[in-house]
């Protein structure tokens, strides 16, 4: 107990001689929220539109307010021909442009049928998609009010709820993602890290040489991340409950225990790739290459994997933030119990054990 | 005679595939002795001392450290070592004392012995100012016998040394030695690994390997009589120069 003491007072004086490390460990949590939460988002607010009317009377004059008047748009240019739309678009100052033919109020009164053209910027086209669909359902909107007063023959009147995420906040989205990142990067990365760095120097000799126990040696190098990550797993959850309103619909004791189980694959794929090799900048890269970008690309967080080719798809299963993300994104926003995430849970502690055992054995005792 | 031989190994061999990194060695080493592993690089020193510390599974041969065989009771001999390595084996984001706390730490010393003991060393190499000082601003020289005193921190009956005096100046080698006989004097066997010939003389006795095999062993004065040469240097070329392999 006395060894296991002074071996894990001398990993906490690493961390806390090494500053800068330090506070890049702990503030990188706080600046992705941050980030995420105000300047990265996939929201759509205020786009700037462009207004091509070609009847302007009553019917058109409205419509077009009220699109300005959502907070989805911002009516930019009021255009006076066709050929002006392209131009605008090329300028890039508009996302979206609403064209509304000639004798829009007219057709809607005595036709009952007048129509409303969009055109969007499809460069990019998850964009488009939403601006358009955003830009329907102000039109259907606009429409259902002019007409309740009147009485159609047949309407299946659409009703959608948001379950879950009813004012479609990104937050909800990437907050697991951002945990399932952070504890990556600190604890695979770290432990890696660190205990290469050992056998770089020489040091890792000498504590074999000593009465030290191999695994004690690596358990404690464990310990001062683990409590980084506790610090790091809770200012995540501080800030966004509290600053960016994500509520913990869930059990926030479970939602802390799964990190926890997260947090020790973590630790012992670094373990892992510690034992791979013996240098400091190949621990980091493969820690990089082989968990952060994974991470980042097929835990679902950024690109939905439902949409990915068969082998992505099928890749995906092996990469252990899938599994938390989905069980952070159940617990902490649907409010699920642990029977809703009994199987991604079990995923979890059978890479656990996997990744675990073959650490261990790969843990060369004598070295060569 | 028999009763002090503290470390003992017969035929002890070492195989990296078919590369025979230690040959069939055979050799005693007495209590309180001053033994020098001589040979070039590469002649298998470094791996024959990996094997004692338990840091190197033999391939074949026995051999046995404070009375403990290697096979079987590593964690026995491990408690009753000390070892530096060729790699400076300190901590340097530590300060002089947290190291000291550290290895005392890890050898299951008590507070109070761990405070004395750090005392003594402080006096011992004279760090009074230095003590709260981050080891990594420690000159050379001073990291060397600090690493040394680390070594035998807990007291071990038997220190092995690899190579502890590479790189380091004239003066400070000369001090490093008179380090090593204060530790022997004190009882401590002393196993140390060296190219440096002038190290050798201050030997009890010494071995001398090449390409994995021991070529040569006995006091330096009778090596030198028996190879009719006026220094270790001379005894060293007249042998190692039937190496075919280097590193």
């Amino acid at each position: 107990m006395k060894q296991f003491f002074s071996f894990v007072t001398k990993e906490f004086l690493h961390i806390w001689r090494d500053k800068r490390t330090m506070f890049i460990l702990l503030g990188m949590p706080v600046f992705q929220i941050i980030i995420f939460g105000f300047a990265l988002t996939n929201e759509v607010k205020n786009s700037k539109i462009a207004v091509l009317d070609q009847s302007k009377d009553a019917a058109s004059v409205s419509l077009i307010q009220e699109l300005d008047a959502s907070r989805y748009f911002d009516v930019q240019q009021n255009l006076t021909s066709y050929k002006e739309i392209e131009t605008a678009f090329r300028k890039g100052k508009i996302k979206l442009a609403v064209v509304l033919p000639n004798q829009f109020d007219e057709d809607l009164q005595h036709i009952n049928k007048a129509s409303v053209q969009l055109i969007a910027d499809a460069s990019d086209p998850n964009v488009a998609s939403t601006l358009t669909n955003y830009a329907t359902a102000v039109i259907m909107d606009f429409q259902n009010r002019i007409t309740s007063n009147k009485k159609l023959p047949y309407s299946i009147n659409v009703e959608t709820r948001m379950l879950y995420n009813p004012q479609l906040k990104g937050a909800y989205n990437f907050v697991p993602g951002v945990m399932a990142m952070v504890l990556l990067l600190v604890c695979t990365m770290m432990t890696a890290i660190t205990i290469v760095r050992e056998k770089e120097m020489g040091t890792m000799e000498v504590m074999l040489v000593s009465p030290m126990k191999p695994q004690m040696v690596v358990f404690s190098k464990a310990v001062p991340y683990l409590m980084l990550s506790a610090v790091n797993i809770a200012s995540i959850l501080l800030l966004s409950v509290f600053v960016l309103e994500v509520p913990i619909n869930g059990s926030l004791t479970l939602l802390v225990a799964e990190s926890l189980l997260f947090t020790l694959v973590a630790l012992s794929l670094g373990l892992l790739i510690s034992t791979i090799t013996d240098s400091q900048q190949a621990a980091m890269f493969i820690a990089l290459v082989g968990m952060f970008l994974p991470t980042v690309m097929l835990s679902g967080f950024m690109f939905p994997i439902e949409n990915m080719p068969l082998p992505l798809r099928t890749f995906s299963n092996i990469v252990p933030a899938k599994w938390y993300y989905i069980i952070v994104r159940s617990v902490m926003i649907k409010g699920l119990g642990i029977m809703g995430v009994w199987k991604e849970t079990l995923v979890l502690v059978g890479m656990l054990l996997f990744f675990l055992t073959v650490a261990v054995k790969r843990f060369k005792i004598r070295l060569q | 005679m028999s009763n002090d031989i503290i470390i003992s190994a017969t035929k002890l061999t070492k195989r990296f595939g078919h590369f025979t990194a230690v040959d069939e060695i055979t050799f005693d080493v007495h209590k309180g002795e001053i033994f020098g592993f001589l040979g070039a690089n590469g002649a298998g020193k470094t791996t024959a001392m990996r094997m004692l510390c338990g840091l190197s599974m033999p391939t074949s041969g026995k051999a046995s450290v404070a009375g403990f065989d290697v096979y079987k009771h590593n964690e026995d001999i491990k408690k009753n070592i000390g070892y530096m390595s060729q790699k400076f084996s300190l901590y340097e984001d530590l300060t002089v004392r947290e190291n000291m706390q550290l290895y005392g730490g890890i050898y299951g010393k008590s507070k109070a012995f761990i405070k004395d003991k750090t005392q003594e060393i402080v006096d011992q190499l004279h760090l009074g100012n230095e003590a709260d000082k981050l080891v990594k601003s420690l000159p050379l020289g001073w990291k060397q016998k600090l690493a040394f005193s680390v070594a035998i921190f807990h007291e071990p009956g038997i220190v092995f040394l690899d190579e502890p005096t590479g790189g380091v100046d004239p003066v400070t080698r000369r001090e490093f030695w008179n380090m090593i006989y204060e530790a022997a004097d004190k009882g401590i066997t002393v196993f140390v690994t060296t190219h440096y010939m002038d190290e050798a003389e201050y030997c009890s006795r010494v071995s001398i390997m090449v390409d994995g095999k021991i070529e040569a062993m006995d006091t330096p004065a009778e090596l030198r009589k028996r190879y009719n040469a006026p220094s270790m240097d001379e005894v060293f070329l007249k042998l190692a120069r039937k190496a075919t392999r280097s590193e």
